[in-house]
């Protein structure tokens, strides 16, 4: 116990929490820091709004909360597939999806990601009145995509965000964010079926990778996005990548869950 | 009669006007209101063949690839209802074929009517081009049947309509027949009583009832004479309630009486301005009264509206029409908008109009029981929600800049999508059912650019690659730059896959290699190469 105690008050005297724990790798305190610092978040997670929206279970194991939290915003660094897997489970469940300013959304590949066309609503063009029409668009629909031109100014910021927290709408943003609760990004893309001149593009493995505001580590996973057939999931061989002790207690058996989901949904 | 026996004291004397081949007539009206170049809204082939047709060369309407009309010079040739569309230019090389339009039919029937109402009133529409009005007012009040008749063809001839014929008899059914007989006199009188008599000689297919008719004929009943000497008693107990129906009708007992139409409410409304104005929300602002008005008159109609057409009128001249439709029902300031967006284009409201704007008019296009649109009792919940939230984007933004996307057929990422302006009725040209050859293979890219990006690729030597006639490379891809800035080198393609649309029309064919190309990071992109360049159609990311 008083381990613990010391901790805490190292915490509290650095402020920040990763500079502490980094300091204390390779000890059995380590896994104490990280269980306090999975404490503290769920505890402070309890006092903001919680409420979760459907999300992917392949995704949503990475998010920090479990899932796409409402009345948040989170940074999605340029992949359009990884958008559209993020929204396709809020939209299967009946959400509005809105896109602002993203006039290349591929809406083929939207439509075969699970996205219901008739409850997605494009802007493309909001030109100079971006943020207007963001805050209107998430007035009304549960989920909106943005990209915010060059960069937003730090009151438009945080008006934006004052917005979502009232009306409980997600915003997905791509590109960087400064309130985001986590980033998304991808790397390590292997893409299958193409060969020197021969074959096609049919299936890409991608190792998603969630960076959240909290702190902690960042947690990854590797991704069919998409597989053979246009879903997402989880690459079978339990090789996954850096993903965190803290994570794998709280989760026992994901691996498993999401496997068995999308069995019965093929 | 047993059957009518008490309240039915014989058939009233009936008017029935019948335009011969009206849909005809209709075509060629609404195609010379085009070929004036007054209304935009008929496509250009419209008015290509309205040239082309004048009012007595050989024209049909084609419905299901049958003709379904022809005008009297194409019946010279032989062409009749019923002919397939090949057979019917075989035996008339010039004729102008149109699509059959019934919409049409009614919509030019209407001024007719209104013209018919200002002669005599209570008019009943038979079908478009036929219609019936009881003959004992206007007999009376010009002085006899004949003059009474005079008197509509006369109108009828003021709005141009000719060869119109008129028949006068006991019911609309012998009226009609005696309309239509073959004479050289535009109008036909049968006597009162006389029905039975002047329908003796006539087939017994003129019933209408096919199938009935073909069983009189088996049965050696050829005319409506024969038939009509058959017992009323056994007539209904061998072919039943209609069978006796028809068999009053052949006796000149027509029990149908003309019911007048009930004349619509006039509900579009329409604001002048004078002096014109030049400014667009200047006339947005004019209109709020304009719009306040057309609403109030729909509340009292107990209608609604989903569909309106805004016609504009400029100083100049210039008339603009276009229709707008809502998802749920119009809005007075959901009218206004759709004013300022028609005069907008894609301008911005301070902008001025190149013509200044004299009259604005709104017609309600459908209309809707105000019973079906009223709100539940706890609302109709998100969507109306939903639809408040976008209209509010699209009064920021313009009409156009809220969409929602259908997915169409085609060959190119550009052909498949479909943006379609938020409360607008998608309109998917090409059907997504056919196969398409040559779409590209799954999955499909995340990324589609609205207009392909300029981009590089170049073989090992540094050449850029190029593709001949056959289809073969100059040489293979070893560096590409997607963005025309930065080159990438080439760690997996594919390709090409070559479409060749449409080669029989200079103006919408194409012919283009499409190449998947993965660099070295593993992100993949879809190149084109068209004409000797290379573009960045979509990314895979």
């Amino acid at each position: 116990m008083s381990v613990a105690i010391d901790i805490f008050e190292c915490m509290f005297e650095y402020g920040e929490m990763s500079p502490a724990a980094a300091t204390l790798d390779a000890s059995p305190t380590r896994s104490t820091v990280e269980e306090l610092q999975a404490r503290i978040r769920q505890m402070q997670a309890t006092t903001l709004d919680t409420r979760t929206i459907p999300t992917h279970p392949a995704i949503a194991r990475l998010l920090p909360g479990g899932g796409l939290k409402q009345g948040v915003a989170y940074s999605v660094d340029h992949s359009s597939s990884l958008l559209m897997a993020l929204l396709a489970g809020p939209s299967a469940a009946g959400s509005w999806c809105g896109v602002v300013g993203v006039p290349e959304f591929g809406v083929e590949a939207a439509e075969h990601f699970g996205i219901d066309l008739e409850r997605l609503v494009l802007v493309p063009h909001p030109g100079e009145q971006w943020l207007g029409v963001t805050a209107a668009i998430a007035d009304v629909l549960g989920v909106v995509v943005t990209r915010p031109p060059q960069r937003a100014s730090d009151s438009s910021v945080s008006r934006l965000t004052a917005r979502l927290r009232q009306r409980g709408a997600t915003l997905l943003v791509l590109g960087p964010w400064p309130q985001s609760e986590a980033m998304l990004s991808l790397s390590e893309s292997n893409w299958s079926g193409i060969g020197q001149g021969s074959g096609h593009l049919s299936a890409r493995q991608v190792t998603v990778t969630v960076s959240s505001r909290a702190g902690g580590r960042p947690r990854s996973a590797r991704l069919w996005l998409p597989d053979p057939h246009e879903r997402f999931r989880e690459v079978e061989r339990p090789g996954l990548v850096g993903v965190s002790r803290v994570q794998n207690d709280t989760y026992p058996g994901t691996v498993h869950e999401v496997h068995g989901f999308h069995e019965a949904a093929g | 009669m047993r059957r009518v026996g008490s309240g039915f004291a014989g058939p009233e004397r009936t008017i029935v006007l019948w335009c011969p081949d009206w849909p005809i007539t209709a075509a060629l009206r609404s195609l010379s209101a085009s070929g004036t170049g007054l209304r935009a809204s008929f496509p250009a082939s419209r008015s290509a063949i309205a040239r082309a047709v004048g009012p007595d060369s050989p024209l049909a309407l084609i419905d299901a690839g049958l003709v379904f009309a022809c005008s009297a010079s194409a019946r010279r040739d032989g062409v009749k209802r019923g002919l397939r569309v090949r057979e019917a230019q075989a035996r008339c090389p010039d004729l102008a074929v149109l699509d059959y339009d019934s919409a049409v039919d009614i919509r030019l029937f209407e001024p007719v009517l209104e013209a018919i109402e200002q002669t005599m009133p209570g008019v009943q529409v038979l079908r478009p081009g036929t219609c019936a009005v009881r003959a004992r007012g206007p007999a009376r009040y010009y002085g006899g049947e004949e003059e009474a008749a005079l008197w509509l063809l006369d109108a009828l001839d003021a709005l141009g309509i000719h060869g119109a014929r008129v028949g006068i008899a006991d019911g609309p059914f012998t009226a009609e027949h005696a309309a239509r007989s073959p004479q050289r006199q535009r109008i036909r009188i049968v006597p009162e009583g006389g029905s039975a008599v002047f329908l003796s000689e006539m087939p017994v297919g003129l019933l209408g009832e096919p199938s009935l008719a073909t069983l009189l004929r088996r049965l050696g009943i050829r005319t409506l004479g024969e038939f009509a000497r058959l017992d009323a008693a056994d007539v209904e107990a061998r072919f039943g309630e209609s069978g006796a129906r028809v068999h009053a009708l052949a006796n000149g007992l027509d029990s149908r009486s003309v019911v007048p139409r009930v004349v619509p409410e006039e509900l579009d409304s329409s604001a002048g301005f004078e002096p014109p104005l030049d400014r667009i929300d200047q006339v947005a602002f004019g209109c709020r009264a304009l719009a306040d008005r057309f609403i109030e008159q729909l509340i009292r109609a107990k209608l609604v509206c989903t569909s309106i057409r805004i016609e504009v009128e400029s100083e100049s001249g210039e008339f603009s029409e276009r229709s707008w439709l809502h998802p749920r029902s119009f809005t007075a300031a959901d009218v206004v908008d759709r004013v300022r967006w028609q005069l907008q284009g894609s301008g911005s409201i301070d902008s001025g109009v190149s013509s200044r704007i004299t009259s604005v008019r709104v017609v309600p296009e459908s209309v809707d029981a105000i019973g079906n649109h009223e709100e539940g009792l706890w609302g109709t919940g998100l969507d109306e929600r939903v639809h408040h939230g976008l209209s509010r984007v699209q009064s920021m933004l313009g009409h156009g800049a809220v969409v929602t996307a259908v997915v169409g057929g085609g060959r190119t990422l550009g052909d498949r999508r479909n943006l379609v302006a938020w409360g607008d009725r998608p309109a998917v040209t090409k059907s997504t059912a056919e196969p398409w050859p040559g779409q590209l293979p799954t999955p499909s890219p995340g990324t589609v650019f609205e207009v392909a990006q300029p981009a590089m690729v170049i073989d090992a030597a540094g050449v850029a690659v190029d593709i001949d006639d056959r289809g073969t490379l100059s040489g293979l891809p070893a560096q590409f730059s997607p963005d025309g800035r930065t080159l990438r080198s080439v760690s997996a393609w594919a390709g090409p896959w070559t479409i060749d649309e449409r080669w029989w029309d200079a103006d919408t064919s194409r012919r283009a290699s499409r190449f998947q190309l993965v660099d070295e990071t593993g992100a993949a992109w879809l190149l084109v190469l068209e004409n000797h360049e290379w573009g960045t159609e979509a990314r895979y990311d």
